[in-house]
């Protein structure tokens, strides 16, 4: 069964019904001003394991939902209207 | 030299290291099989007809590696030229072909503009009507499309590394980094440390986090992507056949299946997990140009995780990391590259040069604002 979110308005829905947003951050090791732009710009964490995500359910309540998901088994661990 | 990866980049890399640079002092790390990454998962289809000129001459060069890889390593990869039909179905993909056969022939790649006729002509099975939504508009066809054996190409550049004296270890994972100040000085496995003079990391999807033991952040997000084969159909489908419109593309195998892959899972992932969903909107797409696949069944569906770069262009070569080199970014789109990709790395390692046909791919691209943007070309396959 491919990856089902748990809407915290409409239940289980696909995937498909949903908007991925990433949540960057550029590390703080990283001091140099352009530097920083280039990681903003194009570096991704990319982590295996558990990442926090935003998606927003366009099929839906059109509301965006903060998630936490492993990304080796797309197991979702949580889901919350709250901010990070 | 250290290389951490047995899928067909790393493999390719120490082939070519040891018959072209004689160096054979190697080690191929992989943490599974040989061929257990992507390198054993797509669906074999090898072409050179892209977008931007340093690709379509980087690509080609492979082609052409490949087109002698049999002759070459003495090993049968199933190689067999079939052409690839890239169909248009509104004007704005009309006028991307176009400019692709101009492009191609500019830069030695045959790709032919082609009318809805001729688009029949080559592949009888075609709906031009494209079930009355998606009528073909024209294409282009680029004669040297191919397909061959993947396993078979990570075997025969495994033996062929073998044979010479590489040394390809399974069942071992590099589990960290050596380092001495800045400078990575070799790897630590499960089976104990390695020091290297170099280190190349061809490890797929799973290249951020090789990547992060050596302080090194990528512009990586790994997506996973899905493909199915039907049941047998007559052996009478010739063409490779892709629309980029509609996101589809398919072959027939040796064995008569139809293979059909699309597009990335949209989030980033590490799951082998195959879904309802991709096999239902894929094989509408492909049903709308090609309705005589409603009478086979879908016999196998599985899924790769892809090193997707932003541009869709692959990285390849120096990390800012004495010691450390990567070959990346290649998505869902780096079987074809695997000859050309490593014969170029070899020649980098070996030499400490960065070669001309791979210096635009850099990592530092990014910084330099000088991104490869080709996605209408690398898209799905
Ligand atoms: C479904 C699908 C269809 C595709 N279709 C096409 C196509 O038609 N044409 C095309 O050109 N490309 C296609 N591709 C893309 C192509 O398969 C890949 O780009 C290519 O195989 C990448 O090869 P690689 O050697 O870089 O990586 P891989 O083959 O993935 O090899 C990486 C290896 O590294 C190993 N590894 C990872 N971490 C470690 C570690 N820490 N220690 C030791 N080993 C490790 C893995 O086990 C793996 O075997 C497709 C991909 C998929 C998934
Ligand atoms: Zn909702």
């Amino acid at each position: 069964m491919s990856l089902h979110i748990p809407c915290p308005n409409c239940g289980s829905r696909p995937v498909e019904e949903f908007l991925y947003g990433e949540i960057s951050t550029v590390p703080d090791s990283i001091t140099d001003a352009d530097a920083r732009d280039v990681d903003r710009a194009f570096m991704h964490n990319n982590p295996e394991g558990a990442q926090i995500e935003r998606w927003f359910h366009v099929f839906g309540c059109r509301r965006w939902l903060t998630m936490r998901r492993d990304t080796r088994t797309d197991e979702v661990i949580g889901t919350s209207w709250r901010g990070y | 030299m250290v290389i951490v990866g047995g899928g067909g980049h790393g493999l390719a890399t120490a082939y070519y290291l040891a018959t072209r640079h004689g160096i054979t002092n190697v080690a191929v790390l992989e943490r599974k099989y040989i061929g257990a990454g992507n390198s054993g998962r797509n669906t074999t289809i090898i072409r050179s007809n892209y977008g931007i000129p340093e690709a379509v001459r980087f690509y080609q060069r492979s082609l052409e590696l490949y087109q002698s890889l049999e002759a070459e390593t003495e090993r049968w990869v199933m190689h067999k030229q079939k052409g690839l039909l890239n169909l248009a179905v509104s004007e704005a993909s009309l006028r991307t072909e176009r400019a692709r056969a101009a492009v191609n022939a500019a830069f030695g790649a045959r790709t032919d503009f082609v009318t809805p006729k001729e688009c029949k002509e080559i592949c009888p099975q075609l709906d031009l009507t494209g079930g009355g939504v998606w009528p073909v508009l024209g294409g282009s066809y680029h004669h040297e499309g191919a397909t061959a054996r993947h396993d078979r190409v990570v075997w025969a550049f495994a033996e062929g590394a073998m044979r010479r004296g590489v040394h390809v270890h399974q069942k071992v994972a590099v589990t960290g980094l050596m380092k001495e100040g800045d400078k990575v000085t070799g790897v630590e496995t499960t089976a104990g440390p390695i020091s290297a003079k170099a280190v190349v990391g061809a490890v797929g999807g799973h290249v951020t986090t090789l990547a992060a033991l050596a302080g090194v952040r990528l512009p990586i997000r790994t997506h996973p992507l899905q493909a199915f084969v039907t049941n047998h159909y007559e052996l009478a489908f010739n063409v490779i056949a892709a629309s980029p419109p509609l996101l589809f593309y398919m072959s027939q195998t040796a064995r008569g299946e139809m293979l059909i892959g699309a597009e990335i899972d949209r989030q980033p992932s590490y799951s082998y997990r195959s879904g309802y969903h991709f096999l239902q909107n894929c094989s509408q797409r492909a049903l709308t140009l090609f309705p005589f696949m409603r009478n086979l069944r879908v016999l196998r569906q599985w899924t790769g995780v892809c090193d997707m770069s932003p541009d869709y262009s692959p990285i390849m070569g120096l990390t800012g990391v004495e010691g450390f080199y990567v070959t990346t970014g290649w998505g869902t789109w780096g079987f074809k590259a695997i000859p050309a990709g490593g014969e170029q790395m070899a020649e980098l390692v070996a030499t400490g040069k960065v070669p001309e046909l791979i210096a635009p791919f850099a990592l530092d691209r990014f910084a330099k604002d000088r991104t490869m943007a080709d996605r209408g070309s690398a898209g799905t396959h």
